[in-house]
């Protein structure tokens, strides 16, 4: 039996994640740990993003914020935990349902009014409820403004998942990472996900037989959002610091070229965009200062030679193959 | 209310609004007529900026570096549409994201390689160093001036030249319609590559001008790009006449805001909350204002006709 | 599969034995890029010049400086300083320029039990309540240098004052420092976008319609040559005088020329300070780069001899890290600004100079010290802080 390409590296990529821990401990290298941490949740974000984006042609150009509620959803518990004694706030199990709370509330008001516009309108101006979340951070005195919050506590979820243990964090992570990709897989294959990507290239005829598109993509938006707002959760736990930067437009733009480099709509090429942005940045730029230099022109050639990113070359190798 | 503060902090606004014209004016036509989302636009700009300190240190006087900074980024914006972008006019408007960001890295690398790390200074001529008396005890710099001017100016020349030559008019055709316009035996190649090359050296205009009161660094298109996108999206895609007005009223808003808005808090606010939440709010009225003019016209104020 | 992993795992643990401290591994996070890249830079050089100076050994064992750029950003700062501890596995952190960074990386390194010493930034924060035993300033708190200069515009008898800093940790401490020496009438305060806004124009037009006596600014770096810049074009200069703090320095005089002759600042150094290790690190610095220093220089260059004291204190061992805090908090070493001693909090107690901008012999612009404005200070966060020793 042949395994096709695509799904060897899906599965391979999966096994490395699984086997960074032992081998980093082996090495005394937790820094490597640390990286693959913060790729992993940074996939989780790019493949909420990729839920809209690749497959309902909802380019959010402000998807970082929903990242950045969920990271101060910890900042903020934390910070009063600390400050005030009020232990319960740092509370893991609270800080999640309301992340999910909040980065799906503030989805659905964005959503609510962007998904009306089109095209670079609706990038537009997903961009700027981005940027005004972004200024909301920088506003709040309180909690650091501009220089952002320093965890001094990490969310707590009782002994037995005690994310302080960077390789029990690890794990948690991954199973989120897996739980995020297979629920993808099943909501996009749902009837949901068929209008969703239905309404990608015709939303007037899905209109025309009656199913309310526009309902439909407002709850594929919000359901992106919580998402995301998980990953900022991890994210803040992560860096254990907060700050508005993480809901700048740039971090946003950052998602969406994982997302694009990955390849739009497909399962795994989130993964794989969030892996080698975050990769090649710290091994390039280990090797040269210049890296950019190397690394920008290489995304030229790929948006113009490898059409549909990494995923896609994937499956043009497969062919090639076949 | 202080009538003269207010005036002046107008024609400060005006002055960013002028620049920031200059910058969505190409990036306008860019996409209007090609159907280009190119994020590489700020590089541009930077690169202006780069070349006329360059240029003015060679030969030692402002004016001849702004001179020959512009025949440069005119031949660079040539080169880039040629080598880079021509092959992605028809493509997906994220893979033109993906390539132009590519740009972007590359361009703020190459500025680092070549011009150093620490960014440089376009010193100003003496007689532009100076303030002028706009009315009686109340001065403004000459070189704000100079801006304000160069900028109305150049924007004359080209509402000329878009609604009065008939370059202007295959500009007008094909942002309104590319394919006719195309069909009609227009040489869409040239006037794409004349577009962009027009675009490339309002950016470095707007760049160069800016140059003396910001700093020639690396990264420094990026602030003003989105700024830039804001107001072509406000403006309407493809319209002159709306990226000037927007770009006035950008100006203007971010500038007044800047201004005021700090004191108007600490009418409601404590004072430190006040000090540190006047500059934030001040910078997310232009963002409220697009999110606004969006939700009501969703092809921005002015859109082209004929889409 | 698994056996191949535990093979893996096995020639992993054998490859990392632990390495013999055979030489000090210092890290160094400053600003190498963007338009504070000047600065960075500055201090790489003192930093370079330091070691030059003591043959780049420590108690006989070879030193090792790794720099690393944090962008200007909290964050890259926070990630480069977790490199520099958990992969570089660096014996000393130090640098940081930018207050806001500093407070990021802050915990990382001190629960990592890495020495973190601060070659400028001076958050009130870290002096006060998370002051930490891992933790040594080599240069000030925020707040002492414009206090300083409020009892400066005491002196002079300025009546009233416009404050305008940028709104980030430094800029709020910058003008509590000033608010709480100075006497007069504070007409406004405003706190701009920090790094990104560089353009003045909208302040400047509220300093002319608020006519106060005097002008107070902070603005490092970059953000300083493009303020003295837009204040000359303002012409305000007339009519405001300008008081400044950390916003002239070695690396925009140049620029700034007699734009910024006679201007005041306070400080805890000047390059014509008298002392032998200044004379030395001062003229050693023209001599090699042909300019003269910043004060973020000379406290890079008092980092080295800091760390220096720690590592003679112990003979190089390394692992001793009570010894070579016990040795640091003497600070017993030449400094660049004459003796000092460390307060309760890690920062030093030291004095404060009004300076000015003079033309030298060859038509240099440099800073000449005018008088002392305040001797033995302490910041006053220090009681705070519950540390004792």
């Amino acid at each position: 039996m042949r395994i096709p390409v695509g799904t060897a590296v899906a599965a391979g990529s999966i096994v490395a994640l699984a086997i960074v821990p032992p081998i980093t401990e082996a090495l005394r290298e937790p820094f490597y740990l640390g990286l693959c941490l913060r790729l992993m949740i940074l996939a989780i974000a790019a493949i909420s993003l990729n839920l809209i984006l690749g497959f309902g042609n909802m380019v959010s150009f402000g998807h970082a914020a929903y990242m950045g509620i969920g990271a101060y959803v910890v900042g903020i518990g934390a910070f009063h935990a600390v400050e005030d004694g009020i232990d319960w706030l740092a509370n893991g199990f609270l800080h999640v349902p309301l992340a999910i709370a909040a980065s799906s509330l503030a989805a659905l008001v964005i959503g609510a009014i962007s998904i009306r516009t089109r095209g670079v309108y609706f990038i537009m101006i997903t961009l700027a409820f981005g940027q005004m979340l972004y200024f909301v951070g920088v506003g709040l005195e309180v909690y650091g403004a501009d220089d952002g919050l320093s965890l001094y506590m990490r969310s707590d979820f009782g002994d037995v998942l005690d994310i302080n243990d960077n390789t029990r964090f690890y794990y948690l992570v991954l199973a989120l990472l897996l739980a995020t990709l297979y629920g993808t897989k099943r909501l996009v294959a749902s009837r949901f996900g068929l209008v969703i990507r239905g309404a990608r290239s015709n939303e007037r005829r899905l209109a025309a037989i009656g199913i309310p598109v526009y309902r439909y993509k407002l709850v594929a938006f919000t359901v992106a959002g919580a998402i995301c707002g998980v990953a900022g959760v991890l994210l803040a736990n992560r860096t254990d610091f907060v700050s508005p930067d993480m809901m700048h437009w740039t971090r946003s733009g950052d998602l969406i070229i994982m997302v694009v480099l990955g390849g739009m709509g497909t399962l795994f090429g989130p993964l794989y965009g969030a892996a080698v942005l975050v990769l090649v940045e710290e091994f390039l730029s280990g090797v040269t200062e210049h890296w950019q230099i190397v690394f920008g022109p290489l995304l030229v050639l790929v948006a113009v030679y490898a059409r549909g990113g990494i995923a896609g070359a994937l499956r043009a190798l497969e062919r090639r193959r076949g | 209310m202080d009538w003269i503060l207010l005036l002046e902090q107008c024609l400060n606004g005006l002055q960013l609004g002028i620049l920031l014209f200059l910058l969505a004016a190409g990036l306008t036509l860019v996409f209007g007529i090609m159907d280009l989302v190119n994020l590489a636009h700020g590089s541009l700009y930077m690169m202006g900026a780069y070349f006329a300190t360059t240029f003015a240190g060679w030969t030692d006087s402002f004016l001849l570096g702004a001179l020959l900074a512009l025949p440069a980024a005119l031949l660079l914006g040539i080169l880039v549409e040629v080598v880079a972008l021509r092959t992605l006019y028809s493509r997906d408007h994220l893979d033109q994201v993906l390539a132009t960001f590519g740009l972007i890295l590359f361009f703020n690398e190459l500025a680092r390689i070549v011009w150093g790390p620490a960014g440089l200074d376009l010193p100003l001529p003496a007689f532009l160093e100076t303030s002028v008396e706009l009315l009686p005890g109340v001065p403004y710099p000459a070189y704000r001036i100079a801006i304000i001017v160069v900028g109305l100016v150049v924007a004359g020349g080209l509402y000329a030249l878009v609604s009065h030559t008939r370059v202007g008019m295959l500009i007008r055709a094909g942002a309104s319609n590319r394919e006719m316009a195309g069909a009609l035996g227009v040489d869409i190649q040239l006037l794409y590559t004349l577009v962009f090359g027009l675009g490339t050296v309002l950016a470095a205009l707007a760049g160069l001008m800016a140059a003396p009161i910001l700093t020639v660094q690396t990264g420094m298109g990026e602030t003003i790009l989105i700024l830039a996108f804001v107001v072509i999206v406000i403006g309407g895609i493809g319209s002159i006449r709306g990226a000037f007005v927007a770009a006035v009223l950008i100006g203007l808003i971010d500038t007044v805001g800047r201004a005021f808005l700090a004191d108007l808090l600490r009418l409601f606010l404590a004072n430190q909350t006040a000090e540190t939440a006047g500059p934030a709010m001040s910078s997310m009225l232009i963002y409220i204002l697009m999110a606004a003019i969006l939700a009501i016209r969703p092809q921005g104020l002015f859109p082209p006709r004929g889409r | 599969m698994f056996r191949k992993l535990m093979g893996l795992a096995a020639a992993g643990a054998l490859l990392a034995s632990p390495a013999a401290a055979d030489k000090v591994k210092i890290g160094f996070v400053t600003t190498l890029t963007t338009g504070a890249g000047v600065i960075g830079r500055d201090m790489r050089d003192a930093v370079d010049l330091g070691l030059d100076h003591i043959g780049r050994k420590m108690a006989g064992l070879d030193v090792e400086v790794i720099y690393e750029d944090d962008g200007f950003k909290p964050e890259t700062g926070k990630q480069k300083t977790e490199k520099l501890i958990q992969k570089d596995k660096a014996h000393f952190v130090a640098g940081y320029i930018w207050s806001h960074v500093l407070l990021a990386s802050y915990k990382t390194a001190v629960d990592a039990d890495t020495f973190l010493i601060s070659s400028n930034a001076g958050p009130s924060q870290l002096a006060g309540k998370l002051c930490d035993e891992n933790f040594f300033s080599t240069s000030w708190q925020n707040d002492q240098t414009p206090m300083a200069m409020g009892e400066v515009l005491n002196q002079r008898g300025v009546g009233s004052l416009y404050v305008m800093a940028p709104n980030y940790a430094a800029g709020k401490n910058m003008v509590a420092g000033v608010e709480r020496t100075y006497k007069g009438e504070i007409v406004a305060k405003d706190l701009t976008r920090f790094p990104d806004q560089l353009d003045f124009s909208a302040e400047l037009a509220k300093v002319r319609a608020a006519k106060p006596d005097a002008l107070f600014v902070f603005y490092p770096g970059k953000h300083g040559t493009q303020f003295f810049k837009q204040y000359q074009q303002s012409g305000l200069k007339g009519t405001v005088p300008l008081y400044s703090v950390f916003t002239v320095d070695s690396m925009n005089l140049p620029l700034l020329k007699d734009q910024a002759e006679g201007s005041l600042m306070t400080q805890f150094w000047a390059p014509d300070l008298d002392t032998p290790a200044n004379r030395r690190f001062v003229s050693g610095y023209r001599e090699k780069y042909g300019r003269y220093p910043s004060f973020y220089a000379a406290q890079s260059y008092d980092t080295v001899f800091l760390i220096k004291s720690a590592v003679e204190a112990v003979n190089g061992d390394l692992g001793d890290r009570d010894g070579m805090r016990a040795a640091m908090r003497k600070a017993d070493f030449e400094s660049v600004r004459g003796p000092f001693r460390y307060g309760n909090n890690h920062f030093p107690i030291q004095n404060f100079y009004l300076r000015h901008v003079v033309k030298d012999a060859d038509g240099n612009f440099t800073t000449e010290i005018v008088s002392t404005v305040l001797e033995n200070h302490q910041d006053t966060y220090a009681k705070d802080c519950k540390m004792s020793w």
